[in-house]
């Protein structure tokens, strides 16, 4: 499917979805984080779409909000898609958990909730993955502050 | 002691670790096995010993200074991870390379994924307890370091591309070199074969043993050989041609078993096709730049740029959100190593100790590149 076929499959979903306007690489979809979980789910199991493997997962700290994406291909259809979903509460930033869709974010959604500090409801196993269970703060956080930083020379 | 106790102790199950200093790990890995007996029950991966959050360096980094670190994630894959950064950031300012280092890039991945390929050979051999691989492997190998050293003056951590080319252009042996390499490689590839593909007790020890069925290898997101063992096709140099991939023909090598040997084979025949891939491109290699030049201090425009590239071991994606300065305001890199770990433990379940050494020889892991 091209990408605007993909755009009137996914509107049809019924879910609140926003595109942005730049130009970027792949189709990108701003969904709520409440509805995120619902909008995967009909991404991976909806035929047309089909979304099965998702190749990566990352945070980002924006300092007024946080925000995860996910980027995602199907095998089958061989095309792909960007979600993004912005969490606004920076101090206890939760969202659901895709592992029961793509497996590959157990250790993904880890390596997020280790270096940024966003918790997933209903994964299996969310523990620091790189770092010591004991260790204060979350490092890849924009405000984080290393008291003994080897990086600043 | 009393049948009862017995009894008690049968049942229990217990706990092993494996590493961090185990020799098969090929690294600072430590798996915890949950055992019955000698049969693995779970295998829970415990990371971090060699984390050294490159993706928090990046942030104050320039974009040159990015492509030197991505060398020390796989270093076996060097040269693939550095082109992925340059890539992205040639895709960022808009800059299109010559045919020559195209087809130079190429070249030097496809060397390379053999040199990787034959140092895996030989290390899987040595952890199944076959010493004459390891030799073997290391021998074919030095032939490679050889180019390697005289094209760019390292012998592992390349550092060869730059963005807008490469750093020097090739010797002018260069062709030659290759040339004899690939005459030479050709006889002794099928030693390989005689020593272990055909091999009673090698087969005996991988046919059959830590299937990772195809659905599970694209939900865990299992990529490289280790995944089209399994049937999962993602040869990202046929999906996203980049660089010179989309002018030799090579064909995708495919299994459907998804067992050890099904990824050992794999691994063997994507060096026939290595091979074939050099050959088509060693006497066209275009005239032209060898490094266009670019600004001492590269500032991408505000946005988002992604790369994906077929390393040795799998896809390696580059994530590079710009916010238009000379750093990035957060670069990931998506590594093949971290979400194959991920998939040990549904291939290991039910295995016994030792086949557990023959899955992780075969996934091929590379620990810099999972902890990053």
């Amino acid at each position: 499917m091209n990408s605007q076929e993909l755009k009137t499959k996914i509107e049809s979903f019924g879910i609140e979805i926003t595109f942005p306007e730049e130009e970027s690489q792949f189709l990108t979809l701003i969904v709520n984080p409440n509805q995120l979980h619902q909008l995967a789910k009909q991404l991976k199991e909806n035929i047309d779409t089909s979304f099965d493997y998702m190749f990566c997962q990352t945070g980002i700290d924006w300092l007024e909000n946080m925000e995860v994406v996910y980027h995602l291909r199907s095998t089958s259809k061989e095309h792909e898609v960007v979600v993004r979903t912005q969490i606004t509460d920076r101090e206890n930033p939760t969202l659901d958990s895709v592992y029961d869709l793509w497996k590959t974010a157990d250790f993904h959604e880890r390596e997020i909730f280790d270096l940024l500090g966003i918790r997933f409801n209903n994964h299996p196993d969310l523990r620091r993955i790189f770092l010591d269970d004991d260790w204060e703060g979350y490092p890849l956080r924009k405000d984080y502050v290393d008291e003994i930083n080897i990086v600043e020379l | 002691m009393s049948t009862e106790v017995v009894n008690k102790i049968k049942e229990q199950e217990y706990f092993i670790n494996m590493g961090p200093q185990h020799p098969s790990t090929h690294g600072v890995l430590r798996l915890l096995l949950s055992l019955d007996g000698e049969t693995i029950k779970s295998v829970e991966p415990h990371l971090g010993y060699i984390h050294r959050s490159i993706e928090k360096m990046c942030e104050k980094d320039t974009y040159k200074m990015i492509v030197h670190l991505t060398d020390r994630m796989d270093y076996l894959s060097c040269h693939m991870n550095n082109e992925a950064v340059c890539l992205a950031v040639e895709k960022g300012i808009e800059l299109e390379v010559s045919d020559r280092v195209k087809v130079i890039r190429t070249i030097m991945s496809e060397l390379t994924r053999l040199s990787s390929h034959q140092l895996w050979w030989g290390v899987m051999g040595m952890d199944l307890g076959a010493i004459t691989s390891f030799l073997y492997g290391f021998r074919d190998r030095e032939m490679i370091t050889d180019i390697f050293e005289e094209t760019c003056g390292a012998r592992l951590t390349m550092n060869y591309n730059v963005p807008g080319g490469v750093m020097f252009d090739i010797p002018d042996n260069f062709q030659t070199k290759v040339k004899e390499f690939i005459t030479y490689f050709r006889k002794k590839l099928p030693e390989y074969d005689d020593l272990l593909s055909n091999n009673v007790i090698f087969k005996a020890r991988t046919k059959g043993v830590g299937i990772l069925s195809k659905e599970d290898a694209i939900s865990y997101g299992v990529t490289g050989p280790s995944g089209r063992a399994s049937g999962f096709s993602c040869d990202i140099r046929k999906k996203n041609p980049y660089s010179a991939y989309d002018r030799v023909n090579f064909k995708e090598i495919l299994y459907s078993e998804g067992d050890c040997f099904a990824r050992y084979k794999a691994r063997i025949d994507e060096m026939w096709e290595s091979m074939s891939i050099i050959e088509q491109l060693i006497d066209n290699i275009p005239e032209g730049c060898a490094r266009e030049t670019t600004r001492a201090v590269i500032k991408l425009p505000k946005g988002e740029f992604y790369q994906t590239v077929e390393t040795a071991r799998g896809e390696f994606g580059v994530y590079i959100i710009s916010d238009g300065k000379k750093s990035p305001y957060r670069l990931k890199f998506r590594s093949p190593g971290f979400s194959t770990l991920n998939a040990l433990n549904t291939m290991a379940k039910g295995c016994k100790i030792a086949d557990l050494v023959a899955i992780m020889s075969t996934i091929d892991l590379v620990i810099p590149d999972i902890d990053r």
